[in-house]
Parts: C-alpha cells; structure tokens; sequence
C-alpha cells in the first residue's frame, strides 16, 4: 500500500470548555473511498470543518501528499487555500449559489484557474483570444460533469429553483469541477430517496474508478456505508472508537455500542435499536 | 371582478377612517399646531382647518391606494396561466431593447428639438448618478456589501481632479483616469478594515467613512479650503481645443479652428457627449466584468462566502476587488463632477446623496443595470417633475420612495440574465472528458 | 494649583461627556431593540427623536403661554404628552413603512427607512419652518462642586436631571425586558419569530411595541435635548440618529446594556476631544474609535461574538 494521500493525526478542536473532537486520527487513500461514521454530535462534521479549512484545529496535523507539490500541512494554509491544494468538500445543508445557473456555479468552481487565464481581468476585458480559449474549456468542463450528473436539461435553470436531489448533484459536480485529489462529502445521502441514493453510490464507484480520487464521506444511510466504502472509522463522543472494513466494523463491539448504546441506558426505544442493527448488518450493494 | 371591489368597499373605507383618524392626532403638534417667532420668544399659532384637510387628504388617498391594489390583485388573479404577464425571455429582449433605445435616445438628444440648456443639466445630472448607480452597483448589487458611504468616493474623485489642477495643473483628461484610481485606492483602504464584518456593521462603517472624508474635507483648510471649497476647476477639452470664447493659454478653441460660430451650448454639449461616453464605456466595462471569473466571483460572494471559501476563492481579494471597482467608477463620477461646476464644496457630498445612490441600486433591482439606468432617471426626474410643488418635492419624494419599495420590494427590475447558457452552444468534443480529469 | 485646574477641566469634561452619553444612550436603545427583534436598521428613528424635541417645544411654549408655574409639574407634562406623540409616530412609521416589507430582501426596508427619514424630516420642515427654534430655558442654575481662582467646576441642574432620569429609565426599562410578558415576548420574537408566532405570541403587536417603547425613549431624548440646549431645528435627527446608531453598534446592536454603554463613550470621546483635542474633528474621533473596536471585535463590545455555522 502507497503512503495515504491525507493523513490525519492527534486532531484536536476545542471550542471554548467543550473538545468536540479529541486526537483523532484517520487517513484516506487515492483510489479510495473512506466513510467516517458516528452518533449525532460525534464530531464528523467538526473534523470535515478542520479538515477544510474552516476551523483552525486546536492541535494536531492535516498531512495531504500531494502528487505534484509535495507534502502539504492543510492545518497551516489559509482556509480558502485548502481548495487551491485538492482537498473540496460539500455541505451538509447544500450551499449552492441559489440565484446564479447550474453552469455558472460550475464556472465559479474553476475560478482559481480561470482567474489568472483572464489575465486577472485585464486579457478578459479586452476579450483576447487566448482568454476566449479557456473559457471555452471551462464550459466544456462544466458540461461533462452536468452530462454526468444528468444535470443537462436543468443546465441554464437557476440552482436555487431545483429539487433537493438535483441541488446534491449540483453540488458533487461542482466540487468535481475543481479537479479534486480528495473530494469530501458531508451527508451526500440526506433527503435522497432510495432509488437516488443507490444512483449516488454508483456515481461514486465511477467516480473512484475513473479518476482515481479519494473520496471522504460522512454518512448515516449505512446501507450506502457499507456497500462502497473501503475503509470505515467510527467517531464516538469526538474520539475514534473503530477503523476497519465494512465486515470488520459490522462487527466490531465498540460501534455496535455505540450505536445502540449500553445496555442499561436505554436511551433508544427498542425499534430504532433493531432499524438500527438492521441498518449495520445489510450489504446491499447499489 | 367589480363586484368583489365593492364587496370590499366598507372594510376599505373603515380602513381609510382609521388612518385619517390617526393622522388627525398625530397632526395635532404639527400641523394644527405651530410655533412661531416673535420677539418675545416663541408663541404658538393654531391651524385647525389645515389638519382637517390633512386628515381628508390621508382618507382620500388611503381608499385610493387600497382600491388601486384591490383592482390590480384582481387583474393578476384573472391573468390568464403563466406565472407573469411577461415570460421571462421576452422580459430579457424587452430590457435589452430598452437599452439600445436609452443609449441612442441619449445619443441624440442634444439634437432634439426641444432640447435646451436645461434639459441638458438634467441630463448631465442623470448620467452622474447612472455613473454611480453603476458604481454601486457593483458593491452592492453584485457583490453583496453593503455600503452608506460611497459618497466618500463621489467626493475623493472630485476633489482629486481639483486639486490636482489647481496645484499641479492638470487637465480633465490626465486627471480622469488618476480621480478613479485614487478612489480606487480608498476603496481598497476602506475595505481592508471591514473585511471581517458582516451586513448591518459594514451599514455603520461606511456611513462613518463617508462622514470621516466629508469632515476632513470641510476642516482640512489649507489643502481644501474648507467650506470654501475648491474653485477654477478647468473644463474638459476635445484634443486640446477649449469651449470657451477665449481659451486659456496654450489651447486652441473649438469656433476658431473648426469655424462653427461661437455658442456657450456647444461648451454644454460637449460636456454631456463626455459624461455620456463616460457612462456608456462604464457600462461595457462593468458588462464585461459580470461575464468574467471576477464578475462570476463577486455574485458567488453575494450568494453564499461559505461556499466560495470551500471552492478555493479568497473572498477578501473578492470584497476589495469590488469595493475598489465601484470606488473606481465613483471617482470617474466625481472628477467629471469637478469639471461639470467648475468648483467643488463638501456641500456636494452629504450623506443624502450616499442614500442615493444606494436607492438606485436597490429601486432599479440589485445587479441590474439597465435597472440602475431607470432607477437613475427616476431619481432625478421625479424632483424635476414635482419642481411645481416646490416645497413638497422632498417630502413626495420620501413618500414615493416608500411605496415604490412596498410595491417591488425585489427592485423595478428584479430578473437575472445568467452570464452565460449551456443550451445553444455545440459541444467542443472529446476534449472535455480528457480535461476533466485531473 | 495646574494640576488642580487639570483636574477640574477633566472632570468638567467628564460630565458633560455623561450627558451628552446618556441622551445618546436613550436614542441608541431604539436602534439596537428594533435591531434585535426584526434585524433593520430604523434608520428613521434619528427622526423620531428630532420629533419629540418638537413635540417638547411645543409643550413648553403652550405651557408658558399658560402661565403654568411649576417647573416640576410642567416637566413632567411635558415629557408625559411627547412621549404620547413621538410613540405614535413611531408605531405609524413601523406600520407605514416596515410591516409591508416583512419578509422581503434585506435592502428593501433599509431604502424604506431612508425614505420615511426623508419624508419626516421634511413634514416637520414644512409644518414648522426651517429656522431654529429657540426655548426660554426651563430649569436654570445647578451646584458649583468645586470653587478654585479662575476655575469653576459645577454641574447644571439640567444635567443631573438628564443623568438621573436616565438611570433611572435604564433600571426600570431593564426590568420590563427581564421580568414581564411582554419582554418575555420580545426576547422569543428575537430568538426565532416563526417559533414565538406558534406558541402563540402575537409577533406583529410585539414588534408594534417595541417600536412604541423605543420611540418613547427617543422622546425622553428629544425634549431633555431641548432643554439642555435651548434650540432645535428639523435637522438634529440625522446627526443625533448616526451617533446613536454608532453608539448602537460600538455596544453590540442587539444588546440593552451595550446600547448605554456606547452612548456613553461616544459621549465621553466627543466632550473629550473637543476639550483636548480639536471639536472640528470629534467626529471622525468617535467613527475610528467605532471602526478600531469592530476590527479587534466585529460584534461590538458587548455583542455576543458569532460563530460561523458551516
């Protein structure tokens, strides 16, 4: 196995008295898809922020190797920077730019390229050709991945306007428009139905075969988990209680606990605990 | 239809009693009351059949406006299917068609018959303010930061062209491109500080900033002159020929070299044909920028930050980038200002023109910019058609300001033309699959 | 002997800085109550206080016209029937103006605002003419505190009167917020107005209110004004309304004590430069102390810092 693209070690966020997440370690390899699991309020969405840029951790370090410019500390860039270095990620509560079309918020998702080709402004105003050119390339770039993600007859609609399916999709295709080395998705799988959800497993199967990126995600769907992650760390109350395979969390002590919580709390009525157990215990692959 | 309008009618008028009712006690300290100067100090007149036919007029035009909705929620509700009355595309053709016709309606003016020196101000006037609606525009309208002082920019472009020729000499044309890119420049200094501020903070910031430059300007004496202002500001010339009967030395003059015979409204055309130019070069530009990585980048910090930092965009190249493009365009404003009055006092640069300017942009729909253009005009056409009310014109125009914002909250023009559409454009080939991939 | 002078001169300063802060601080309430419940900037309240000092004028003009002879009672007329007025303005001017535009773009009732300030303060210019007023002072002398040689420190009635009655309105008004119904509504209409609306509370009165209660302070402001200063125009709204507004903001917009904080201050810096320094510039003193505060604590300096929700 080649050195892990991200590399996460002794992450620590603070905020104020409360740690909501403790030295947590993970890893996530190119070609790979990782899932991070855990309870609500583990602290999934916390790493993801760290991870992003947009929460400076407390401690800990954020090692992404990347292909061309070496081993980067992402803890150490300015958040924006993040992006700029492969590492992009989609919202929980889907951030779209709601009043601009599907194709200009892929277009907007190139503009760290595109900016400079523009000559910062100044070969665009003046509309040179060579501008012109990558322009063009862009909006061929925005159009595969609309093409891919069945987007093409909502294309010129405004993103605001759109289902709640279709605005996750969106969103993956403009995260993909970056050319990312590591793509993270926050809950990609809420609100879908499951006929979409399973469509969205594939489309990350493809996605990791095709162009060999890793992917990171959190998800609660398990079904989804389990049939397309290779590896799976479980985060509980900030810490990581788990890492394993698919069969080997399915089975690991810890999670189940976790999930189901001890015995004499009784916290979950008994029928959310069997969903639950049911949930951990399919394989079905989309 | 007329049936539920009548229907209506008593809860209508009720309505209208109350608020005359309410007018008529709120008119008791002012109108039927009032406090005259004497020379033993303050007496108090009354003034009772005034309130009275306040109250009236509150009554009339209640009922009015309340059956004038009625009716035309009733037209909307009977328009036959479709979300409007206009579909979207036409909506798109219609303001492009506008447009075209405003500019070439602007082109010929001066020709037109009834055109005269006055018409001329005000078109100048109007062309100022589509300058720094356009300006604005881009601040707020696009990029989403608010700003109440942009007026400092409006200012700091005058006075740059001012004191630049009155200690250095320069001319308008030398000095145009300097007034912009001095604002500019405050633009981006102003905006280094409120970068970490979020809507209402930035409201109060930039409303400080422009009284901060307007106090500096009227204290500051001995580099501004204080109240006194700047005066002797030279007019533009067309390639080094003046307008004037007797050009200043070292210039030519326009009658006597191209033989036309010497008119004082010549002087006062040509300086609408550069104000004019100024406005329709701005617009392109600004055109332009909208349909750039830049433009893009300003809309998507409008739209969600969050989201644009995730993307790998730095919003605060984004903000200053906006503030100093609008600041730019300010300035051109105010150095073409200078040369307008041929003098400038921070009289000119009050916080009511800030208010504005920034009604344009959100009366004419925020990032529209044949919606700032109609904005404009109406600015500064509705004080000229109420010239006749003389005194009331402010106060009606406060009011119409109101209700304009009640019947479009969204602005006159409220559609957005996307900068660019996938339908219609043929696929460049393979290419692109091979591109996607990183 | 100097530093005795010193001394004096400071804390002569000083007071009139407190005055001059707790009438800002009094108008300054409006902006930051109206801010918390419904998220605008009222940017028409400089002119609802601008009435109440007119209102004031009138009053005390009509009283002395009257040949009332108490200063007590008189005052207290006085402030109790601009109070009525300026609070009936001010619930107009939020069901004219604001209440239609709930719910639309943030801009839009910012424009409206701008527009009623407009329209207020051109209504009072046509109805009372465009001259400064000038008032027969009401309530004269105060305490010499310390005598020195060519050196007075002492404190006007007047100003004691401003001060204690604004301490006095800031406890009670404390009180009304903390511990009855309606400021019990207020506080849920901030939190979360859908909710407050489900549980039952009537949001549309609650806003009314606070417009009322905000406008009354406003009043309070406007005819203390008129009797420390003795002459008002149809201009002081705006002025007044930005220091206040600033005053607002430098507290932390949304917060009670904020609000008084920063009238305070503004207050203070403005005695103090004009003593200090130059009285040209005290208000680009008071604008970059503002900016200098946001930069280091861009909620103000008793604002509850946010953080970023991602």
């Amino acid at each position: 196995m080649t050195a892990p693209l991200l590399e996460v070690s002794g992450l620590t966020m603070r905020f104020g008295g409360l740690v909501a997440v403790d030295g947590v370690g993970l890893t996530a390899q190119t070609g790979a898809i990782t899932a991070l699991i855990g309870p609500n309020g583990a602290g999934k969405t916390t790493i993801f922020n760290c991870l992003t840029g947009f929460y400076r951790p407390t401690a800990g370090r954020l090692l992404l190797r990347h292909p061309d410019q070496g081993e980067i500390e992402l803890q150490r860039l300015p958040g924006y920077q993040v992006a700029r270095h492969g590492v992009v990620r989609t919202f929980q509560n889907i951030r779209l730019f709601p009043r601009m079309t599907v194709l200009e918020n892929l277009m907007v998702a190139q503009h760290v390229e595109l900016m400079p080709k523009s000559g910062f402004s100044v070969a665009g105003l003046l509309g040179l050709a060579g501008w012109r050119a990558a322009e063009n390339a862009a909006i061929d770039r925005a159009r595969f991945w609309i093409e891919r993600l069945d987007l093409t007859a909502v294309a010129d609609e405004e993103a605001g306007n759109l289902s709640y399916g279709m605005q996750r999709r969106v969103e993956i295709a403009r995260a993909m428009s970056t050319r990312p080395l590591l793509l993270c998705l926050d809950e990609p799988a809420a609100g879908l139905n499951p006929r979409e959800t399973a469509a969205l497993g594939q489309l990350l199967l493809g996605i990791r075969q095709e162009f060999g990126i890793g992917i990171l995600l959190i998800e609660h769907d398990m079904s989804l988990i389990m049939g397309i992650s290779d590896r799976i760390h479980v985060v509980e109350y900030g810490r990581k209680i788990a890492e394993g395979t698919p069969a080997e969390i399915r089975s690991d002590e810890r999670v189940i606990k976790a999930y189901l919580g001890e015995p004499e709390e009784e916290e979950m009525p008994a029928e959310v605990a069997q969903d639950l157990a049911q949930d951990l215990s399919q394989e079905t692959r989309p | 239809m007329a049936s539920t309008i009548i229907a209506r009618l008593p809860a209508r008028l009720r309505d209208a009693a109350l608020a005359a009712l309410l007018a008529l006690v709120l008119g008791i300290p002012f109108i039927g009351l009032q406090t005259l100067s004497t020379d033993q100090g303050l007496a108090i007149g009354t003034r009772w059949p005034w309130l009275l036919a306040a109250a009236a007029v509150i009554f009339a035009g209640r009922l009015l406006f309340a059956i004038l909705a009625d009716l035309l929620a009733e037209r909307r509700r009977t328009a036959r299917a479709g979300r409007s009355l206009v579909s979207e595309a036409l909506a798109g053709r219609l303001t492009r068609g506008f447009g075209i016709g405003a500019a070439l309606f602007a082109l010929t003016l001066p020709f037109l018959p009834f055109s005269d020196r006055y018409v001329l101000d005000i078109g100048m006037t109007a062309l100022i303010y589509i300058l720094l609606g356009m300006g604005l525009n881009v601040t707020v309208g696009l990029a989403g930061l608010l700003d109440l002082g942009f007026v400092a920019f409006y200012a700091i472009g005058a006075y740059t062209f001012a004191l630049l020729s009155k200690f250095f000499g320069f001319g308008f044309w030398l000095s145009l491109p300097l007034s912009g890119l001095v604002a500019a420049s405050f633009g981006v200094l102003l905006s280094l500080p409120i970068l970490r501020l979020r809507g209402d903070y930035l409201a109060i910031v930039t409303l400080g900033f422009g009284e901060i430059t307007r106090i500096i300007l009227l204290n500051w004496q001995s580099l501004t002159g204080g109240p006194n202002g700047v005066s002797g500001i030279p007019r533009p010339s067309l390639f080094g020929l003046s307008f004037d009967r007797r050009p200043p030395e070292g210039l030519g003059s326009f009658h006597e070299v191209t033989g036309i015979a010497f008119s004082g409204e010549h002087r006062l055309m040509f300086l609408y044909f550069v104000a004019l130019g100024l406005v329709l070069v701005a617009s392109w530009g600004v055109w332009r920028l909208r349909h750039l990585p830049i433009g893009r980048s300003w809309e998507a910090l409008r739209e969600d930050e969050i989201a644009c930092r995730s993307l790998g965009i730095n919003p605060t190249a984004s903000k200053v980038s906006a503030y100093a493009t609008g600041a730019f365009l300010g300035g051109l404003a105010g150095c073409f200002f200078a040369a307008r009055q041929g003098f400038v006092s921070p009289e000119s640069f009050t916080f009511i023109e800030s208010a504005l300017i920034l009604a344009i942009v959100v009366l004419g729909g925020m990032g529209s910019q044949i919606g700032v253009v109609i904005a404009a005009l109406f600015i500064v056409l509705l004080p000229e058609f109420a010239r006749d009310f003389a005194d009331y014109r402010m106060l009606i125009f406060g009011a119409a300001m109101i209700l304009i914002m009640i019947w479009r909250p969204q602005g006159l023009l409220s559609n957005r033309e996307p900068t660019l559409r996938l339908a219609g454009r043929s696929a460049a080939g393979d290419s692109a699959a091979k591109e996607a991939t990183p | 002997m100097d530093s005795a002078v010193a001394l004096g001169t400071f804390l002569q300063h000083l007071i009139n800085g407190l005055t001059l802060g707790a009438i800002y601080g009094l108008i300054a309430i409006g902006y930051t109550m109206v801010y918390g419940i419904i998220r605008m900037i009222n940017f028409a309240h400089g002119e609802i206080y601008m009435i109440g000092a007119f209102v004031g004028v009138t009053g005390f003009t009509l009283l002395s016209a009257a040949g009332v002879g108490s200063v007590a009672l008189g005052l207290l007329a006085v402030l109790v029937v601009s109070i009525l007025f300026t609070a009936a303005y001010g619930w107009t001017v939020e069901r004219v103006a604001y209440r239609p535009l709930r719910g639309a773009p943030k801009l839009a009732p910012l424009i409206s605002a701008i527009g009623m300030s407009i329209l207020l303060q051109n209504y009072v210019m046509l109805t009372q003419g465009a001259r400064p007023k000038p008032l027969q002072p009401v309530l004269v002398g105060g305490l010499t505190l310390w005598r020195g040689e060519n050196f007075d420190l002492s404190i006007s009635y007047i100003q004691l009167f401003i001060m204690l009655l604004t301490l006095v309105l800031m406890l009670g008004f404390t009180q009304l917020i903390q511990r009855t119904p309606l400021g019990r509504a207020q506080r849920a209409c901030e939190q979360d107005r859908t909710m407050a609306a489900l549980l039952g509370i009537n949001v549309d009165r609650t806003i009314s209110l606070t417009f009322v209660m905000g406008a009354s302070l406003a009043a309070v402001a406007g005819v203390l004004v008129t009797m420390y200063y003795g002459v008002i125009d149809f201009f002081i709204g705006f002025l007044a309304g930005m220091k206040a507004f600033t005053a607002a903001v430098l507290g932390g917009i949304g917060s009670l004590p904020g609000a008084m904080l920063g009238g305070v201050l503004i207050g203070l810096i403005e005695a103090f430069f004009t003593g200090y320094v130059s009285g040209a510039y005290k208000d680009v003193a008071a604008f970059s102390v503002l900016i200098l505060v946001l930069v280091l604590r861009p909620t103000g300096l008793l604002g509850r810092p946010d953080i970023e929700k991602v």
